[in-house]
């Protein structure tokens, strides 16, 4: 019983990781309260998203800018990564404190977000070939906005797992690391999350 | 012993997974695939992004109604109550505003 | 356009130029003012140099993790601050007195006046001032060594004072806003305000905003996380519960304030269409925006002050705190209802009448868990026997003041007055109205409280008194004719205006204002002659007003690991429970090793980077806003592989400071409340008051 309960929101390393258990507690709890944080940053652009839905001011809008083939592409992308990080907590749960598992699943994961910023980057090229540029209109300034907050995020989680990488690397998996890789993991669901009210909210809604 | 949680925790994530995918190919094809009214496709993709976020806080976050973890659910619910406050204030007040320009 | 190494900085932009180029009282004022930060700026360094204390200010203070200097670092950041913001308020009142079809300042002067005094007492003054307190108190009194993220409360308040550095190098280089503290756009849009005036706001607006939203993570972690065994959460102190509800909607409130100033700076860098007139952009939204987080605001600086006064009210009555479950709920309920109020800064934007409607009603709600508290204070304070001293001076004065302020709030919560009153003097009486008597008087209250706790001795009680009434008085003189000249229908922020009926009371908020700033003069020569009569004020036993919470039973400064050993919680009000029983002051039953936060130098590193950084921005030098960018960047990473981050305090050595102590103490003559403000008092109470 006492194995299994949770000392925080997430995955849970459990007893048998000791003090990088029992550390994380707080570290994690802090960590999703930031994000809690982060979330009403992002409530407060999809807002200003959906108020500012018709402010095209005569310039090209979602029916002519949105590649949806591009956006579910991205998608599978995001949510095959969340998955694949998923398997690298179970590892770094499980795995004996073996890195060489862990690295390789956070070396897919990384891929798969480059691949999906890869998408999203080449998506904002075609858009702004066609004339969709962030200072033609307030509805494509908000659209950027938005969007592109979400990729800076995912940016910034990308150059966060290189980090990572070479924290197991030189660090080893020590009491910190887990713990970050833990937060890491937090972190990349929480996009995942975001992105689902971006494609439901900016991209479908926009094209239905 | 150690095997199977490690393997019940992984069931958990294909499961995610899998879920998610269903709820993403319903919502884009709803838009892309058949011919439905502009409000029935809005609230499909409604229904599957909202089922979608809770299947995703269930499985991959780990977030559930169990007893130990209350403290972290009065968090998220306070947060999509704030939220709901201020994004839904703000759609309310921008649109009444946009309103009456008209 | 903008130079490749310089951006848009030029010769002409320093302070004194305009002085040179046209003089006037105006541009002397700007000149001087500018003077002032140079002059102070190299007296500092000269000081430092001279007396060799720069050592020891790096060491000790600048790069120290413990909560109780970053807090007291916090505090004297405020009061720097405040000095500024209380030399423009006497500078606008002395313009504005001369203001019938002139005055002595020019418009735009007044403007960056009233727009910097605005920004740098709210998010310079009131932030830091609780953030310092509660950063000092509330690890105290929830039993904690420090914070549970130590260099992250480092981090914060670099991030912060390199916001108020960047509004004190507008003095020197440039100028500021002009648009208000909300900054409205569009205003201050690229389009009509093109200079450097918006973006130091912006940036500093960010920063801060960044670091603000850090420390209420870690005030929320830290009590939800380091409270000591037994202290539930219905046996905290009424400040830390007051603390924590404001750390709660600090992370819930600033993200608006930082993703409107930031949709501002897209606006104005990138040329988006946010808030612009043209193509689309919608102003409404950034009052919107700004409102969201402003509001909340509003009692994220006014709770704590309300603790302070739970506090004091139960010390200086020596009862228990009346009504504790109805204060706790009535805070939550201000927490949770402040975010629903927004709109009421804006009902006169054009929204229909529903929407008003349903935002007066939520702001007429708010008023009730306020009335809760202050009829529990009220009740708290009922046949207590009560000492006067200076803290309760404030007190009296919040409660009569702030009484005032509260109803001249709720009647505007009707949208119909609301109409009538917005945008006058009416509204400046108002929020002053509240924030003085509440906020800082609370602050001020709270500092003369607790400020033996951090340095061992007591502030002079009769010049401290004597402070404490000139607030008071400076405060009726200075704002109360503002309601008057608000309902004969004086806009606020107006340069000049051309009805003589207004004079004569502007002469008299002339005068409350000099006495306003007589009252900070007679605060900082009350810190003077404490700080020198110290042996004689010092109370090293360190319970000198018969504290009821934990931070009263440790040693005045208290030791750098707070407490020698965890203490054991059974009750509400712990120390005075335990002084009610006799043996308040016993060594631990066991005491064990602990580990304490190193010092680190990457709180400083951070703020030199992010002021480097902001300022790169604002005059659009991108080399080096991009370095300070990566500096911080690459400070974070690099703090990330330090893995010696603490040191051990070993068992013996923690027992041997406590049993010094604790023999101390037992060598100290207890006193009587009749002689707390005497030499006497060396901070042990005596048991002479029943509770």
């Amino acid at each position: 019983m006492t194995q299994d309960t949770p000392l925080h929101p997430g995955l849970n390393l459990g007893a048998p990781h000791g003090e990088a258990h029992t550390r994380s507690e707080p570290v994690i709890f802090g960590f999703w309260v930031f994000l809690m944080s982060d979330l009403i940053l992002f409530g407060i652009l999809f807002a200003t998203y959906v108020a500012m839905r018709n402010g095209t001011a005569g310039g090209p809008g979602p029916l002519e800018l949105f590649d949806l083939t591009s956006v579910a592409i991205q998608t599978g992308l995001l949510l095959l990564s969340s998955l694949t990080y998923g398997f690298a907590s179970l590892l770094l749960k499980h795995g004996n404190g073996q890195r060489r598992g862990l690295m390789i699943w956070l070396i897919i994961t990384a891929a798969l977000g480059l691949a999906f910023l890869g998408f999203e980057l080449t998506d904002f090229h075609s858009m702004a070939q066609d004339g969709g540029v962030p200072s033609r209109s307030g509805w494509l300034s908000a659209y950027y906005a938005l969007v592109g907050l979400h990729g800076l995020h995912i940016t910034l989680g990308l150059l966060w797992i290189g980090v990572m990488l070479v924290q197991i690397g030189v660090l080893g998996l020590n009491c910190r690391v887990k713990t970050r890789l833990l937060m890491l993991g937090l972190y990349w669901h929480f996009l995942d999350l975001v992105w689902i009210g971006i494609f439901s909210i900016v991209f479908l809604a926009g094209v239905a | 012993m150690k095997n199977t949680a490690w393997q019940r925790e992984l069931k958990h994530y294909l499961i995610g997974g899998l879920l998610s995918l269903i709820l993403t190919v319903v919502a884009f094809a709803a838009v892309l695939g058949v011919d439905l009214s502009r409000a029935a496709t809005l609230a499909i993709v409604a229904v599957a992004g909202v089922a979608q976020l809770i299947i995703q806080v269930r499985y991959f976050l780990h977030i559930d109604l169990s007893r130990q973890k209350r403290e972290d659910l009065h968090l998220i619910l306070f947060s999509l109550l704030l939220l709901t406050l201020m994004a839904g204030g703000t759609i309310w007040i921008m649109g009444d505003l946009a309103g009456r320009m008209y | 356009m903008s130079d490749p190494i310089f951006g848009r900085l030029e010769w002409s932009s320093f302070f004194v130029h305009e002085f040179i180029a046209a003089p006037s009282i105006d541009s002397a004022v700007a000149a001087g003012a500018g003077l002032a930060v140079v002059v102070g700026g190299i007296a500092l360094l000269g000081v430092l140099l001279r007396y060799r204390l720069w050592g020891r200010l790096w060491r000790d203070w600048l790069t120290s993790a413990d909560h109780k200097k970053i807090g007291i670092m916090y505090i004297v950041l405020a009061l720097v601050m405040m000095a500024r913001g209380v030399l423009e308020g006497v500078a606008m009142r002395t313009h504005q007195a001369t203001a019938l079809d002139g005055g002595i300042l020019s418009a735009e002067h007044f403007a960056q006046l009233f727009s910097t005094h605005g920004t740098i007492m709210i998010l310079f003054v009131a932030m830091p001032l609780l953030i310092g307190l509660i950063n000092y108190v509330v690890p105290l009194q929830i039993g904690a060594r420090d914070m549970v993220f130590p260099v992250m409360n480092q981090v914060s308040l670099g991030l912060t004072t390199a916001a108020a550095a960047l509004i004190m190098v507008s003095l020197v280089v440039g100028h500021f806003e002009t648009g208000g503290w909300s900054a409205y756009p569009p205003y201050t849009g690229a389009d009509f305000n093109p200079g450097v005036g918006p973006d130091y706001w912006i940036w500093a607006i960010v920063l801060s905003g960044i670091g603000t939203t850090l420390t209420g993570i870690n005030f929320a972690v830290t009590i939800y996380k380091s409270r000591a065994p037994g202290m539930h959460f219905m046996r905290m102190p009424m400040f830390t519960w007051t603390a924590l509800c404001t750390a709660i909607m600090i992370v819930y409130a600033m993200p608006p304030l930082t993703a409107g100033s930031l949709m501002l700076a897209l606006d104005r860098y990138l040329d988006f269409h946010f808030f612009t007139n043209d193509l689309g952009g919608n102003m409404m939204n950034y009052a919107n925006i700004f409102w969201m987080f402003g509001h909340p605001e509003v009692y994220i600086v006014v709770l704590p002050a309300f603790g302070v006064f739970s506090e004091i009210s139960a010390t200086y009555a020596a009862k228990r705190l009346y009504g504790y479950a109805s204060l706790v709920f009535a805070t939550m309920a201000i927490a949770a209802v402040s975010f629903t109020v927004w709109l009421h800064h804006f009902f006169t934007m054009g929204q229909s009448a529903s929407v008003n409607i349903a935002f007066g009603i939520a702001t007429m709600i708010i008023a009730v868990p306020t009335g809760v508290k202050i009829y529990d204070w009220m009740a708290t304070l009922y046949r207590g026997r009560i000492r006067l001293t200076a803290p309760m001076i404030y007190m009296l004065g919040f409660f009569i003041l702030f009484v005032i302020g509260g109803l001249s709030g709720v009647i505007q919560a009707n949208p119909t007055v609301d109409f009538q009153v917005h945008n006058t003097l009416f509204l400046v009486a108002h929020f002053h109205n509240v924030l003085i008597p509440g906020t800082l008087f609370g602050m001020l209250a709270g500092i003369q409280y607790w400020f033996p706790k951090a340095f061992g001795f007591r502030l002079d009680e009769r010049l401290s008194r004597r402070a404490a009434w000139l607030w008071i008085i400076g405060f009726c003189f200075a704002f109360l004719p503002l309601y008057w000249l608000g309902l004969l229908g004086m806009p606020r922020r107006s340069a000049s205006f051309s009805d003589p009926a207004f004079v004569p009371w502007m002469y008299v908020a002339l005068a409350g204002a000099l006495v306003l700033l007589s009252a900070f003069f007679t605060m900082l020569q009350m810190g003077w002659v404490s700080v020198r009569d110290r042996k004689r004020l010092a109370v090293p036993a360190g319970d000198p007003w018969d504290g009821r919470t934990l931070e009263w039973s440790v040693s005045s400064p208290p030791p750098e690991w707070n407490f020698a050993a965890t203490p054991q919680v059974y009750s509400r009000d712990a120390f005075a429970v335990e002084k009610e029983a006799g043996h308040p002051y016993l060594p631990a039953q066991r005491y064990a090793d602990i580990k304490m936060p190193n010092a680190t130098s990457m709180g400083m590193a951070v703020c030199i980077a992010a002021t480097l950084m902001g300022f790169g921005l604002v005059w659009h030098i991108w080399w080096l806003a991009i370095a300070g960018l990566l500096g911080m960047a690459a400070s974070m990473i690099a703090r990330g592989f330090v893995t010696q981050t603490e040191h051990t305090i070993s068992a013996a050595e923690l027992e041997q400071a406590h049993r010094d102590w604790l023999d101390d103490v037992a060598n100290t003559r207890a006193v009587t409340r009749d002689e707390e403000t005497s030499p006497g008092n060396r901070g042990l109470a005596a048991a002479d008051v029943v509770p």
